[in-house]
């Protein structure tokens, strides 16, 4: 599995990125955002589509773990 | 927080923004424009004498409450972070393209909701411009369109903008001689309500708007994009809340807030074709910039050093309309505003498609 880095991407960025990735339709991914809109937008996008999503948080960086 | 709780939070959040804007009418504002960020920044631009007409001229306390309001929220829920480096220059062009296309419409697309709210049937052209504009931008992002990364910056990159607007405040307050006002009676620079009112209403939205992430650009964008909903609530809810309460207004008071019609809407003209291009400007700057220009200023206050930018794009563009006449007035457009406003989309298809397609070896 290969950790998606969508920090200092803006808004939608991030979520037209995991979009994408998604098509593959694997049971896990993973997301490094750095901003907390990032972090909602993507968390959203993922439960969305029957993913549950974990947070990381690491200082000012959150991994998002989605799992089918 | 999850999807239902946001939804409501931004619902709320709308629902107040829309009555504050009316209020702010009631308080002194021009009509139909309790806020519009295009206008107010214009209004600024020229209170600094960076243009010389004399009908807009006033420092907005909006603005100032707006940067501040988002700056201090974003400092209390520790979301404050100064980043920036993500292509300032284009982020500028685009923000001045934007502000030409906004001053063709004569409002941003904040202004755009409130007009509506207040019977201005012309805004519906400007919303279907605003549409396709936003579609050409979404376009481009389907294909790849990016800006690339923002980095970490110093924490006074970051709070290079909130502490120009305490300047601005103390340039308001104290009236120095080469600060310009707008005369009494002189248009729309000389309606304001009194500075606390404004302030505290710039504040008040500014913290509301960071929360909820609100964009106008963004809630038409989302639903193309994703089938996202969210920041459309908001959009609705402004649109819902300032509609009733300019209702209530109408009723209660001597003056009249709601007059369903085309002609004679203040601080506004008939011609449908270029209030829809120029929307159409508009939405399609503020979707390769990421955010419609409320958005920029909070991400400004948030220490976004790259929406700053794009701001002093917008008053630059401002500046730029009223010292070349690209601005419309109430008769209409100008030649020179048709002009650069058919530049101004030539010049952002420029960007989103040299941004799409050329791709870096980085």
């Amino acid at each position: 599995m290969k950790t998606l880095d969508a920090r200092g991407l803006s808004c939608p960025e991030p979520v037209i990125m995991i979009r994408k990735a998604m098509t593959s339709k694997e049971n896990v991914y993973e997301m490094l955002v750095d901003n907390q809109t990032s972090r909602e937008n993507v968390t959203r996008y993922a439960e969305h589509q029957g993913y549950k999503v974990t947070v990381t948080e690491n200082g000012e960086e959150y991994l998002l773990t989605m799992k089918k | 927080m999850d999807t239902r709780k946001e939804k409501t939070m931004i619902m709320i959040g709308g629902l107040v923004i829309g009555v504050i804007a009316a209020l702010l009418v009631f308080f002194g504002n021009p009509a139909n424009m309790g806020f519009c960020i295009a206008c107010f920044l214009r209004d600024t631009a020229g209170a600094l004498g960076l243009h010389r007409a004399g009908a807009v001229q006033y420092i907005r306390p909006e603005i100032i409450g707006l940067v501040l309001g988002s700056f201090i929220m974003a400092v209390s829920k520790k979301e404050f972070a100064a980043k920036g480096g993500s292509s300032p220059l284009t982020r500028f062009i685009l923000g001045f393209f934007a502000m030409i296309g906004c001053l063709m419409f004569l409002g941003c697309p904040f202004r755009m909701i409130l007009r509506l709210a207040g019977g201005d049937l012309n805004a519906l052209l400007g919303l279907a411009g605003f549409v396709l504009g936003i579609l050409c931008g979404v376009f481009f992002l389907n294909k790849g369109y990016s800006l690339k990364r923002s980095y970490r910056q110093p924490v006074v990159e970051g709070a290079v903008l909130p502490v120009i607007q305490v300047v601005l405040l103390g340039l308001l307050v104290a009236a120095p001689a080469f600060i310009f006002f707008s005369e009494e009676g002189a248009g729309p620079g000389a309606k304001h309500a009194a500075v606390a009112i404004s302030l505290i209403a710039g504040l008040i939205v500014g913290a509301i708007a960071q929360r909820t992430r609100l964009c106008m650009v963004g809630g038409i964008r989302d639903v193309v994009l994703f089938r996202e909903t969210k920041l459309l609530f908001g959009f609705i809810a402004i649109f819902a809340s300032a509609l009733v309460s300019n209702l209530v207004l109408t009723a209660v008071t001597e003056g009249t807030y709601f007059t369903a019609a085309f002609a004679g809407q203040p601080v506004a003209h008939t011609d449908g074709l270029w209030n829809l291009l120029g929307m159409l400007l508009v939405g399609f700057a503020c979707v390769l910039l990421g955010g419609c220009p409320l958005r920029q200023l909070i991400l400004s206050g948030e220490g976004n050093s790259d929406s700053a930018v794009a701001v002093l794009g917008l008053i630059a563009g401002a500046a730029f309309a009223h010292n070349f006449g690209l601005a419309s007035s109430g008769e209409g457009p100008t030649m020179n505003g048709k002009i650069a406003v058919v530049i101004g989309i030539i010049v952002v298809a420029v960007i989103a498609s040299v941004n799409t397609f050329k791709k870096d070896k980085a």
